[in-house]
């Protein structure tokens, strides 16, 4: 449900790019994807194919993600970690003084058109 | 056909709703209309609240509700029959509602005339949490059933609030809710958080949390 939402953002703002850019076809869609966005990937492309065939302007397009790891700060011991494996609790000092770096991205990134 | 280019794009997903939400809260301050987008699970006592809500604050303000569902107008009925404005907005299968949907709703409402909306969003912590919808503030219900670790669960959710309302206080003996453990599970997301524990049943706390209110919509008329 939320993923079909979505994917109707992407390509309503990817069709406003073709139109202040005066492209005619889109090839491809590249998104940037943080592991802790809350997307699905094989969700999205599940409503994405759907989607596109409804846009003369979008049909065909195909649909690339590049996946971001979740990368969290600890501002007690000044040092990274990996988001998804220790959450909010710093594996080092057990601080919960923690923030994410990155991760929660959902960028498009570039789009592939003429 | 032949001449595909890439182009560079590097824009959010949601920037187009966060630009249309800006253009919503600007539209609200030219207007003195305060929009408070309210959000919690199914079933967490959103309606109560807002009947509540209303009997508490109708007397001295002039409100309306936005009520948004899947389908149906239950809700925008019981709130109709406290003879405030409201009106039902059907997302037609969407799990939650964008700037352009609110201002669609507001338009429908007429709300230029209103000092308080209140936008009641679909049940879910998950989709909600995601859009701006060009509120001025957003605020939360968690109920007691629901347990207090949810804030550990949904932290978006609980990270874009700037009030959560626990509900329910009533049930609080048979339940293994911790009140204390769920305010630092809060305030962990969310250090601003305002939280005001309140029972919309029997009335307990709703008058703190209509002085909050109230606080909020005079500080964005003036």
């Amino acid at each position: 449900m939320h993923e079909l939402g979505v994917v109707f953002h992407v390509i309503e703002s990817v069709e406003n790019i073709g139109k202040e850019n005066q492209l005619t076809k889109v090839a491809s869609v590249t998104l940037e994807v943080g592991e802790v966005s809350g997307v699905v990937p094989s969700y999205l492309t599940d409503c994405w194919k759907w989607a596109v065939e409804r846009s003369d302007f979008m049909k065909g397009a195909a649909l690339h993600f590049e996946k971001i790891p979740a990368v969290t700060f600890c501002e007690d011991c000044k040092e990274e970690y990996p988001t998804v494996k220790h959450g909010k609790t710093c594996p080092r000092c057990g601080s919960g003084n923690t923030y994410l770096l990155r991760g929660n991205e959902f960028v498009i990134k570039e789009i592939e058109a003429c | 056909m032949g001449d595909f280019r890439i182009l560079e794009v590097k824009q959010s997903v949601f920037a187009d709703n966060d630009k249309r939400a800006a253009e919503v809260r600007r539209e609200l301050k030219e207007k003195k209309v305060f929009l408070l987008n309210l959000m919690s699970s199914p079933g967490s006592g959103k309606t109560t609240t807002l009947t509540r809500t209303i009997e508490a604050l109708k007397g001295e303000m002039k409100i309306a509700v936005m009520e948004a569902d899947i389908d149906s107008d239950v809700d925008a009925k019981t709130i109709s029959d406290l003879g405030v404005k409201a009106i039902q907005l059907h997302t037609g299968g969407m799990c939650h509602l964008d700037a352009d949907m609110t201002y669609q709703g507001l338009s429908g409402l007429n709300a230029g005339d209103v000092d308080l909306v209140v936008l009641e969003n679909v049940g879910n912590l998950v989709c909600p949490a995601e859009f701006d919808t060009g509120a001025v503030k957003n605020a939360m219900i968690l109920s007691v059933p629901e347990g207090d670790d949810k804030p550990l669960k949904y932290p978006l959710m609980f990270s874009v609030c700037d009030v959560v309302l626990i509900n329910k206080t009533d049930v609080l003996p048979y339940f293994d809710f911790d009140m204390e453990a769920c305010k630092e599970n809060i305030l962990k997301r969310n250090p601003k958080a305002k939280i005001i524990p309140i029972c919309a049943k029997t009335g307990e706390g709703v008058k703190d949390w209509a002085d909050w209110l109230r606080e909020q919509v005079s500080d964005w008329k003036n």
